[in-house]
């Protein structure tokens, strides 16, 4: 982060450099929708807003983001996300209680990792086939638990849904005079908080930089001594945990459980960890980036939407074509980076 | 056929013993649970032409487009060691200008409907290009490349559309979606022969094959060695382009309309899982398209098998996971390993001392 410009005394790691690059632009994007849309981006609600609606998003982000740097790939955390919601709504239903359905959630999560992070590290299966087949039986056990969608009945769980941080400092006051105090809802704070984990996991602890080491070049890690097929394990478990967490969160957000929840919730998190500067070939990433990655994403929706481009289509056009633009970008900056070491 | 025949005596299919096995458990299974799933009989479509009809038949017909879009991901996947996950939002494209091409022109006669074919080709050639230039030039990996036009591309063709899903009647567009009229098999399953013959003139006039496989094996050795990677990785793309559209138009013309929303939903993945089954490394090098193929057929049979067995059509996936996990679980390096150290002292224990003798 020092010596951005200036005299070359600490490079930039890769991983450094593509995340600035991501807070920097969207930075500037905010910025530019506060000047010339103004309206909600001038509120500070609207990036809690975004925080609220995301945080299940987010959370999926940052195991996806310990798998890709591993050098994996793990397409079905959103449908794990959608089964636990699924199966947390019938359970408290059935008259459940809200703390084992948590343990059902980390349980689900955990359950998949196991056997995804088996079938891939310890039977060397490729990892797309394995988690694209967790994605189908996740989907599928969904729809037989429940077609319809479900809404939670439950006294204890609705309390904890509709539990919110008020700040009134940082509220707006309303056209009719209230003072409308600052939202956020728990499951942010549950992101946040996986986020600063993981954060921790991958920068200072071992297990952490084995993935990078791991991602960068598998040979070289086992050289090292590092038990490749157990850290290659524990990325995947991590990445289903996580899952289950998210699949809680979003219970927590929507209160309802429906077979299309989190529809298309791999990609967006694929897309978030790219466009945060986390390399599908392994060992470059960071989650702070895949934090700023899921802003970002979430910023040009709203900028479409506030800027009166209604037609449905324009949100996943523009969508497409922000991450074109991401990804064209880190390819032509590492690939002048890599040249400029050689030379 | 006679080498196929000369290499299964000799005792083995190499890459293609998975996919036939699945098959044949496949045929097994259904002949337990019902031999009357086999029956095919002539019956009188709505037009009164006789046409064949049963399980067999709609499998075939219906792995029509799923077949023709493995043949080229094989080749993609093989060239590029990666896959693209944007054929069923390309084909949505396609779908779209090959309808609008025909709206447009107003009457639907032999003429329009190869102009619309022709354009959608162009344009589907077009965003193959692009994904092309992305993983070849730009040298970014198939699967974040094809993100992109995986994430718009449906919108885009509901773009084109203007908002509308159209449709289109006539009797070329059922002819191209069901029968022609006077022969009995559906035209998608001709559609794949024509296609499977082409691919086999492409290789046996050209080399591709045999460059494809070097560019995907060792890039970097296969250009030292004069063969011009981001040629031939491009061509892969165009080439799977060509796919897209051809399986889009069927997918048209099977509805006789077009909707953006779920035409061929959700086939990337299944394409993606066809060319697994078939055998082939998703990491890139050696490829066989007949293996893909099967592997589409597998699929289809697997579904087919279980809508017989009453299971509704959402469900269909958990189970269809759980034979997919089955089979390449069987088809993982290390099973294979374990399993013969399991079965090899047992069977062949002559041969263990000498194993043994040899280490020492």
């Amino acid at each position: 982060m020092k010596n951005l410009f200036g005299k070359r005394k600490e490079p930039l790691t890769n991983t450094q450099l593509l995340m600035t690059i991501t807070i920097g632009i969207f930075v500037v994007m905010y910025i530019l929708a506060m000047t010339l849309l103004g309206g909600g981006f001038l509120h500070t609600q609207q990036i809690f807003d975004m925080l609220n609606d995301n945080a299940s998003l987010i959370i999926v982000s940052c195991g996806l983001t310990i798998v890709m740097i591993g050098g994996g790939i793990d397409i079905s955390v959103g449908a794990v996300t959608s089964l636990v919601v699924m199966s947390c709504v019938l359970y408290l239903n059935n008259g459940g209680n809200v703390f084992v359905s948590i343990l059902l959630a980390l349980g689900i999560g955990l359950g998949f990792g196991l056997v995804q992070g088996f079938l891939v590290s310890y039977l060397e299966i490729q990892p797309f086939i394995v988690t694209l087949a967790g994605m189908f039986f996740a989907r599928g056990m969904t729809t037989i638990l429940s077609v319809n969608p479900q809404k939670v009945d439950h006294a204890a769980f609705s309390k904890l849904r509709d539990a919110k941080i008020e700040i009134s400092w940082l509220g707006y006051t309303a056209k009719n005079g209230n003072v409308v105090p600052a939202r956020i809802e728990l499951g942010v704070v549950v992101a946040l908080a996986c986020i600063v984990l993981v954060f921790i996991l991958l920068k200072y602890l071992r297990l952490g930089r084995n993935f990078y080491a791991m991602g960068g070049n598998q040979t070289s890690a086992l050289m090292l001594g590092i038990n490749v097929k157990r850290t290659r394990f524990m990325s995947y478990i991590l990445s289903g945990l996580l899952s289950g967490i998210s699949g809680f969160v979003f219970m927590m957000h929507t209160g309802a459980g429906n077979a299309t929840n989190a529809a298309g919730m791999e990609m967006n998190a694929i897309a978030s960890s790219i466009i945060g500067g986390t390399l599908l070939t392994g060992g470059v990433g960071n989650v702070i980036g895949t934090l700023f990655g899921t802003l970002t994403l979430t910023t040009i929706k709203k900028i479409v939407v506030s800027s009166g481009l209604n037609d449905p289509w324009w949100q996943s056009i523009t969508t497409g074509g922000m991450l074109c633009f991401f990804i064209l970008l880190q390819s032509v900056v590492l690939s002048r980076r890599s040249k400029g070491k050689k030379s | 056929m006679k080498k196929t025949g000369k290499r299964f005596f000799g005792g083995g299919l190499g890459q293609l013993t998975i996919p036939l096995i699945a098959i044949a458990l496949l045929v097994i299974f259904n002949l337990f649970r019902d031999p009357s799933f086999f029956s095919i009989d002539l019956s009188h479509n709505s037009d009164g032409n006789i046409v064949l009809a049963g399980n067999l038949i709609s499998i075939i017909n219906g792995a029509s487009e799923l077949a023709i879009l493995a043949m080229g991901m094989t080749l993609v996947t093989a060239a590029c060691g990666g896959q693209d996950i944007s054929v069923g939002a390309a084909a949505a494209i396609a779908g779209s200008v090959f309808v609008k091409v025909l709206k447009t022109a107003g009457h639907i006669n032999g003429g329009t409907v190869l102009l619309a074919f022709v354009c959608a080709c162009i344009v589907a050639m077009l965003f193959g290009t692009f994904n092309g230039v992305l993983v070849a030039v730009f040298k970014i990996q198939p699967m974040i490349a094809t993100l992109i036009l995986y994430t718009c591309g449906r919108s885009i063709a509901y773009w084109i559309n203007g908002g509308a899903t159209p449709t289109v009647s006539s009797p070329i567009i059922s002819a191209i979606g069901s029968f022609i009229p006077g022969i009995p098999i559906p035209t998608p399953v001709l559609i794949v022969v024509l296609m499977a013959i082409l691919f086999k003139l492409l290789f046996h006039f050209t080399s591709l094959e045999l460059f494809t496989q070097s560019v995907g094996i060792n890039g970097s050795a296969a250009r030292l060695n004069g063969i011009n990677a981001t040629f031939i990785k491009l061509l892969s793309f165009i080439i799977l382009g060509v796919c897209v559209c051809v399986a889009g138009s069927i997918g048209v013309s099977r509805l006789g309309l077009i909707n953006h929303e779920t035409l061929l939903l959700d086939i990337e993945m299944d394409t993606i899982l066809a060319v697994a089954i078939g055998g082939n490394s998703l990491g890139g090098g050696r490829f066989k398209i007949s293996g893909s193929i099967i592997g589409a057929y597998v699929i289809q049979m697997l579904t087919i098998t279980l809508y017989a067995m009453k299971v509704s059509s959402t469900d269909v996936k958990a189970y269809k996971a759980i034979v997919i996990v089955l089979l390449v679980v069987i088809g993982s390096p290390v099973v294979k390993e374990k399993f013969s150290k399991l079965v090899g002292p047992n069977m062949y224990r002559h041969k263990k001392a000498v194993v043994k003798g040899g280490e020492e």
